[in-house]
């Protein structure tokens, strides 16, 4: 007695082609947000070091892992949905 | 603090809820199958799923919770808005696509898909309850400090309000309904909140913020061997001193009316400024500022003392640009209020005194997690900022009431396009909470006996409208929260434990009964949870929340995604060993010590947030364990 999905789902040849990149995009976003962290830990006072446009390191850091969670989704997304489309044409 | 209740706000609060009402009676009526009690059948737009998403997962730690820790320790509570959207990341590049593929209606049914193992079943719907029910316990504590500036309502009634609504709007239609408020709510949220913020940034910084803001006492004071002998001012009559903490605390009498104020010397000139204190009786009546809370001497708080912009030190800067906003504060002085707590006689004081801050300390870490030197950071304070930053980052994805959202959309694609738009519309909020907390912080709004009022007080000086609005969201918002929280909860009893577990015979009608009895038994038990937590802040609960999730189910998630070798028993064990040991943890952190009434030192484990620990353990577990049992995943091979 497997738990099937709720609905159908077809076959997906593309699946292994986007789990790679989803792992490569995630190691890179981990590593950018470990970045931060690591600061948070060594070097606290660089977080208040001004960086660009007079703010701090915290706050471009801190807002840059926002929007760049956004971006990289965009990005993955379009790279998924052209794999998609060029693999399971037939 | 004693808030006004306003018609327009009950009028509108009616309004929403009404609307969500109305919502589950058109949705009942459709909802006759398990699938479309506990997946909406599966076939959810992924624009409607993704800002449903939104409405899930930005909960009122995000809203109350988020807004009100920025506004009492300025970047310290944006760390949990960076980690809170940091998880997604996860969530979209690992788990999403799977996890869709896999699962039926819960998180169970996912992990389960390759093993149909009853060890699986219990451990993960287990897990799933726990996780829900620490989820719960903040949004209930949220509906209730709600209720009591909006309703003028006692807190426990808020949360009895709340359980009752959603306990309606889950046992109507299941996941259908709760898709559609979560998505108003969502949407809500986000322009309202944008609106907010739009109205802090026109309003500026000002060294008065607005009319009914009170301008604290300031009383010369002859100071002999750091004793406070007397004031110049013979209208004040000195009763009595105390050195707390090294603070020395004063007492006053002025036409007879006490008021406790705290010395401060600065270039050999000795002042005393005025606090705020609460006094419990000894027969446990309860004195806000030496009288009874009707009086209204109790004031709101948070201003700036100090201004500068440019090099130049101004009273007000009128309008400013968001980066320009972020700048002022970081340049200048910021008067918060800290808290301290001393006996007097047989009664109990807790005092707020000024705490003159740097901007610079606001607009960084280190006000309520110590990590540099100076400030005194241990070893341990650096493995807890680790930890909360490790158990956010993992937590997300591990989340079963946000998991099952996975099983509403038709494809593996709709449901990475819909984590996509939940990622830009959670992001874009929790932009805006750097601004809501700031800006409570400096208007004079805070109420020190609830940090989670902060973001609705702030909205309440701008207008009584926008008030009345951002309170019934803040309320839509924990409806969509926890009729989530209450759906997984439900799957986890009915559908994973009496269905899969037990394997009781039931027909397709009689499992989605099951269901909402249970969501009914589980809703009972979170309000009186609700009840019980009341005064903590809802995004520290959630953050343990976010903790027990990423300990308990993250590594079961990942090791059966992405390595070949685990098996049924060692996903099972990582499971219980990720719950026990992040539950000890906090049971024996030193918050928790607190909240007995125990000195925090005497915590045998130093920590508050026990991922750092709970985490790794879970995931040795499952590999030693999967190790052990691989000849399990041989029979089952050969069996099939």
């Amino acid at each position: 007695m497997l738990h099937e999905p709720a609905v159908e789902i077809k076959t997906d040849k593309a699946a292994a082609k986007k789990a790679k990149l989803g792992v490569k995009m995630f190691i890179a976003y981990t590593l950018v947000y470990a970045g931060f962290v690591f600061i948070g830990l060594s070097k606290p006072e660089w977080m208040g070091l001004e960086l660009i446009g007079k703010q701090n390191i915290a706050i471009i850091y801190g807002f840059g892992l926002i929007v760049l969670a956004i971006v990289m989704g965009f990005i993955y997304n379009y790279f998924c949905t052209k794999m998609e489309n060029k693999m399971n044409k037939n | 603090m004693i808030y006004e209740v306003s018609n327009w706000a009950i009028a509108i609060f009616l309004f929403i809820v009404g609307l969500v009402l109305g919502l589950s009676f058109y949705f009942a009526r459709k909802t006759k199958s398990s699938s479309g009690y506990y997946a909406a059948g599966g076939h959810i737009h992924w624009a409607v799923n993704g800002i449903a998403f939104a409405g899930d997962y930005l909960s009122a730690a995000s809203f109350l919770g988020i807004c009100g820790m920025i506004a009492f320790s300025g970047y310290d509570g944006f760390l949990y808005s960076i980690g809170y959207l940091a998880g997604w990341v996860v969530a979209l590049f690992l788990v999403a696509e799977p996890l869709k593929k896999l699962g039926k209606y819960t998180f169970t049914d996912a992990l389960d898909a390759k093993f149909d193992s009853k060890h699986i079943k219990l451990a993960a719907s287990i897990s799933t309850l726990i996780v829900s029910v620490f989820y719960l316990i903040p949004q209930m504590v949220g509906a209730g400090d709600l209720v009591v500036p909006l309703l003028g309502l006692p807190h426990w009634i808020g949360v009895v309000i709340v359980g009752s609504i959603v306990i309606f709007i889950v046992a109507t239609a299941g996941m259908t309904s709760t898709t559609y408020v979560q998505f108003i709510k969502g949407a809500l949220l986000v322009i309202f909140s944008t609106i907010l913020t739009i109205y802090i940034l026109q309003n500026g910084l000002s060294l008065k913020p607005n009319k009914n803001h009170h301008t604290f006492t300031q009383i010369e004071a002859l100071v002999t061997n750091d004793t406070v002998v007397s004031v110049p001012d013979s209208s004040f009559v000195v009763k009595n001193t105390k050195v707390v903490n090294n603070l020395v605390l004063v007492k006053l009498a002025k036409d007879n009316i006490d008021g406790w104020y705290k010395l401060n010397v600065k270039d050999n000139q000795a002042t005393l400024d005025e606090m705020l204190y609460i006094t419990v009786l000894s027969n446990g009546e309860k004195l806000y500022n030496g009288a009874p809370k009707s009086e209204r001497k109790f004031y709101q708080v948070g201003h700036l003392s100090k201004i500068i912009v440019d090099g130049k030190e101004v009273d007000k800067t009128g309008p400013v640009g968001p980066f320009e906003f972020i700048k002022a504060i970081e340049s200048s002085e910021i008067i918060r209020f800290s808290k301290i707590a001393f006996p007097e006689g047989e009664d109990k004081i807790t005092a707020w005194y000024q705490n003159p801050t740097p901007g610079e300390n606001i607009m960084k870490p280190g006000l309520l997690y110590k990590l540099t030197k100076a400030s005194g950071a241990t070893l341990w304070d650096k493995l807890n900022f680790l930890s909360l930053m490790l158990a956010l980052f993992l937590g997300t994805s591990a989340l079963p009431h946000i998991l099952i959202r996975y099983y509403t959309v038709p494809s593996q694609r709709a449901a990475r396009k819909s984590t996509i738009v939940g990622i830009a519309a959670i992001g874009f909020f929790y932009i805006l909470t750097l601004y809501m907390g700031l800006g409570s912080m400096i208007n004079g709004t805070l109420d020190v006996e609830s940090s989670n009022m902060s973001a609705p007080l702030l909205a309440r000086t701008f207008g009584i409208g926008l008030f009345s609005i951002i309170s019934a969201i803040a309320f839509a918002t924990v409806l969509g929260t926890v009729s989530g929280l209450i759906i997984a909860s439900s799957g986890a009893i009915a559908h994973d434990f009496i269905d899969k577990y037990l394997r009781v015979e039931m027909s397709d009608k009689s499992k989605v009964r099951a269901g909402k009895f249970a969501a009914l038994g589980v809703g009972l038990f979170a309000i009186t949870l609700g009840i019980l937590f009341k005064g903590m802040n809802v995004s520290f609960l959630v953050g343990l929340a976010f903790a027990v999730a990423a300990s308990a189910n993250l590594p079961a998630i990942l090791f059966l995604l992405f390595w070949k070798k685990t098996t049924a028993k060692g996903i099972a064990w990582s499971i219980i060993v990720g719950i026990v040991s992040s539950i000890g943890i906090i049971l024996f952190s030193p918050t928790m010590y607190d909240k007995y009434g125990l000195l925090p030192k005497s915590a045998p484990i130093p920590l508050d947030n026990p991922g750092i620990i709970s985490i790794p353990l879970a995931v040795l577990t499952l590999v030693i364990v999967s190790l052990m049992t691989q000849k399990d995943n041989l029979t089952k091979k050969q069996s099939i």
